[in-house]
């Protein structure tokens, strides 16, 4: 590797050329890839902090058998707006964030393909935020239908009025949708079209393949969550009958609208966080990726399959049972490229040279959590056994372990991994390792007890249950509050080191890949000369120069 | 590979095996009382999963862990592991594997799905219809006209058009074949008795069949389980499965009586709150007044 690579700075004229020098930035339209990213990141967690706030008010009242600590009604709206606002607002956002910060610079990129467009798609997060927690201030309170929002229960509306909560979950969520296919449009064409030079499929990291896998999703799936929302919308607002039984509509219907998207959904949250895994392990494992190619194609066929699972989740609604046996068998498949990426991970973490950072540690936190996800999904898959437990906390808590064990923890390991890069300053390794004690402890407390409970069954969405569930919610609950305290470190930590920590070298980790090679953070339009890359990604041990400059190759 | 670590791992594949097998024992454990003949097939069906899913978690994270415990870099030690890029062989084998298992996993449970015939799909009733689980377990089905299962925002309530009784509480005769009807009156509402394993959404506009063999006496919950507004928690009553002696009893005995407003603890709740001058909830849907029946179960009763 050249030392010309690791200096190449920017000919601007900026006195901190295009890094995020002053926080205003971050509240301008700015087109430049790195602000949107750190925009997106900022603004979710924000909102993932009123989420779990909705949810520690839910543990509360969960924490007694009967429903005394806030009205049912209160409970019905704190349950939507939570899972509505951790997806919509939290997971969706924050991994778009992700994927505009670090895509351009890991293929080589000065900026996405689309940069106005871009900044439009964030510039609707927040406005149809605004829109979504507007609906605690309406008369009658948010939508309490749950976050699927199922007809008829979503088009009762007993306040009478045109504009209630329901109405407004409908528009953020229709928003919400035409945002995130702006975004995917932009993203999968800054992929295909704009790698550096030798950025061949397989030169390319499994991050971006993974990116661009779940943004697949989004391009086939979001127009049938959209449409479902605007025809929900026009039964609730002007009387259409598209899925109201009353006037002849099909609920049912709705629900595969709903879950044609809302099922591979997962899939859009989950692969950008196989893509982290596979980052974070080789580097800190000193090991290459083990079966790149595999892992990498791995993503792509999970893309292709999860268009076949959505009807899953309607076993127990009226479907005829040869779907009944086909979704089943598609839906366990799904577990055959995931073996594949799970095993990939544990070859590459064994024999290592591994250092347990703070990254590291989320990571292989996040692996172990997914694994019980996964088996208990396979469980999911199997109709007969899908009978006794869908719609009990069964599914929550396999839920909760892909969207928090996994997920939310590579969400984390991404942000320690990154965080020098995009700041210019290291975290704080204790405070980091605390986050992660009280995180794992408190995930586990919270949402392993939901299995004994679902198998007793014990139904979700309940704001009061028999007394024979009390013991496992007990504990649940103290997990979620936990999981709540958890936050603290976290914000702490992130913020004095921002603004006070130890300078961050560009490469703290000596990883391999184009974004380590520009200074942190990264200057304004990232590359001065966009390199040529000339081997893998992954090339630990085997001392493989990754790029050459432009300049040298003319010189050739 | 030497033919020291080939025993190692056979050696301890084994232990895997058993440990796992004995924790998919235990799982018979997790659930609650096997009351029909659809319990004991998913019990054994899940107990299945569960050993083959511990046997994947155990392994995994066992390797995992060893891995964080044993071949940790040491503090100043910045050299790179072992650049290990793949191994075809072991690729493929482990794509293999989990295909195996989910051909397996996946005959197994339509085989389970099969013998559960619990119908469901569809709005056609087969009354009196022999089926295959009937046959396995002896009973004997008869010719009667479905119980009716009537579901509410937020009651539910039990038509027998035989005797022309309604009732609150579900009543069944053990080891006959159950025959049930569901309709919604209003929104999506879900038959769920933990204690039989099944469930069935009851979707309004369609009257839905929905069969199962009660096989153990007793008195079990019955609860709604797809989410269905305000009260939906509320939305719980009991089936009682008793002999066939009893079942006639107590039917002809609920015949004599006149039908009464049942208890009902969603539109109890909505008088109360209404009554209160400063209400703190949200809006609310007003439930339908209280069920009339000719027999009404109490939540106070108790269920296994």
């Amino acid at each position: 590797m050249s030392d010309a690579t690791l200096t190449a700075l920017p000919k601007t004229e900026q006195p901190h050329p295009g890094a995020p020098d002053n926080w205003k930035r971050f509240f301008t339209f700015s087109t430049d890839h790195k602000v949107i990213g750190i925009q997106y990141i900022v603004t979710a967690f924000f909102f993932f902090l009123i989420g779990g706030l909705l949810a520690m008010v839910m543990r509360g009242e969960l924490i007694t058998p009967a429903a005394d600590l806030v009205d049912r009604t209160v409970y019905n709206g704190l349950f939507t707006m939570h899972g509505t606002i951790m997806l919509f607002m939290w997971t969706f956002p924050f991994l778009n964030g992700l994927a505009n910060y670090l895509v351009p610079l890991m293929i080589g990129a000065r900026d996405m393909a689309f940069p106005k467009l871009n900044a439009v798609a964030f510039w609707m997060v927040p406005v149809f935020g605004v829109i979504l927690m507007a609906s605690f201030l309406v008369p009658g309170g948010p939508s309490q239908s749950g976050w699927w929002a199922y007809p008829p229960v979503s088009l009762q509306n007993p306040t009478g009025n045109l504009i209630n909560g329901q109405l407004l979950w409908l528009v953020a969520v229709a928003l919400s949708g035409i945002s995130s296919i702006l975004g995917a449009v932009n993203i999968v064409t800054t992929i295909v079209r704009m790698r550096a030079l030798g950025l061949g499929w397989f030169r390319m990291p499994v991050f971006v393949w993974a990116v661009m896998s779940a943004q697949i999703i989004q391009l086939f799936g979001l127009p049938a969550l959209t449409a479902g929302a605007v025809m929900l919308l026009f039964d609730l607002a002007v009387g259409t009958s598209f899925f109201n039984p009353a006037g002849g509509g099909d609920p049912v219907l709705y629900q595969h609208f709903f879950w044609f998207y809302s099922h591979p959904a997962v899939y859009v949250i989950i692969l950008p966080i196989f893509g982290v895994f596979s980052e974070v392990f080789p580097v800190h494992a000193r090991k290459p990726l083990f079966g790149y190619p595999f892992v990498a194609v791995s993503s792509l066929v999970i893309t292709g399959l999860s268009g076949v699972v959505w009807v899953h989740h309607m076993f127990a609604s009226g479907t005829p049972d040869w779907m009944r046996m086909l979704f089943m068998f598609s839906t366990m498949l799904i577990s055959v490229p995931t073996g594949v990426k799970v095993f990939a991970w544990v070859a590459t973490v064994w024999g290592g040279k591994i250092q347990l950072t703070t990254p590291m540690l989320f990571a292989l936190g996040g692996l172990v959590m997914f694994l019980f996800a996964g088996v208990t999904g396979i469980m999911l898959a199997s109709a007969p056994f899908d009978i006794h437990v869908n719609n009990t906390y069964f599914v929550v808590g396999h839920f909760h372990y892909v969207i928090y064990g996994a997920a939310v923890m590579g969400a984390y390991a991404a942000i320690y991994h990154w965080f020098p890069k995009m700041t210019g300053h290291m975290y704080y390794e204790g405070l980091g390792k605390l986050h992660f004690a009280l995180t794992f402890i408190g995930a586990n407390l919270n949402f392993f007890p939901m299995h004994p409970l679902g198998l007793q069954g014990m139904p979700r969405r309940v704001a009061s249950y028999d007394p024979e569930f009390a013991f496992w919610n007990v504990i649940a609950s103290i997990g979620g509050f936990i999981l709540g305290l958890s936050t603290l470190p976290f914000i702490l930590n992130i913020l004095s080191s921002w603004v006070q920590g130890k300078k961050a070298p560009n490469n703290p980790w000596r990883a391999i890949g184009l974004e380590w090679l520009v200074s942190s953070p990264p200057p304004h339009e990232n590359f001065a000369e966009i390199p040529v890359v000339v081997s893998g990604p992954y090339g630990y041990g085997s001392n493989e120069p990754l790029v050459e400059l432009a300049e040298s190759k003319a010189a050739e | 590979m030497t033919r020291r670590t080939l025993f190692t791992l056979i050696a301890l594949a084994s232990g895997l095996a058993l440990v796992s097998y004995w924790i998919g024992q235990q799982s018979y454990s997790w659930m609650p009382v096997q009351a029909s003949a659809e319990a004991i097939l998913v019990d054994n069906l899940f107990s299945f999963m569960v050993a083959i899913a511990s046997f994947i978690v155990l392994g995994v994270t066992g390797t995992l862990l060893y891995s964080v415990l044993f071949q940790r870099a040491s503090r100043y030690d910045i050299s790179d592991g072992p650049a290990l890029e793949g191994n075809l062989k072991l690729e493929i084998v482990w794509t293999a594997i989990p295909l195996v298992l989910v051909v397996w996993i996946g005959t197994y449970s339509y085989q389970t799905y099969n013998r559960m015939s619990i119908l469901g799909s569809g709005g056609s009733l087969h009354v009196g219809m022999p089926t295959a689980m009937a046959n396995e377990i002896g009973a004997s089905p008869e010719a009667s006209a479905p119980i009716e299962v009537r579901s509410r925002q937020w009651a539910w309530e039990f038509y027998y058009p035989d005797r022309d009784v309604t009732s609150t509480e579900l009543h069944l005769p053990v080891n006959q074949r159950a025959q049930l009807q569901l309709t919604s009156e209003d929104v999506l509402h879900g038959f769920y008795v933990p204690a039989f394993r099944v469930k069935q959404d009851i979707i309004p506009g369609r009257a839905i069949a929905f069969e199962f063999t009660p096989i153990r006496e007793g008195r079990y919950r019955l609860r709604d389980s797809e989410y269905s507004g305000t009260y939906f928690a509320t939305n719980q009553t009991h089936v009682v499965v008793e002999s066939l002696k009893s079942y006639q009893q107590w039917l002809a005995a609920a015949a004599a009586q006149p039908l009464t407003p049942a208890e009902n603890v969603a539109y109890q709740e909505f008088k109360a709150a209404i009554e209160k001058p400063m209400s703190l909830g949200w809006s609310r849907i007003v439930p339908a007044a209280a069920p009339l029946a000719n027999y009404s179960s109490s939540e106070s009763d108790s269920h296994e």
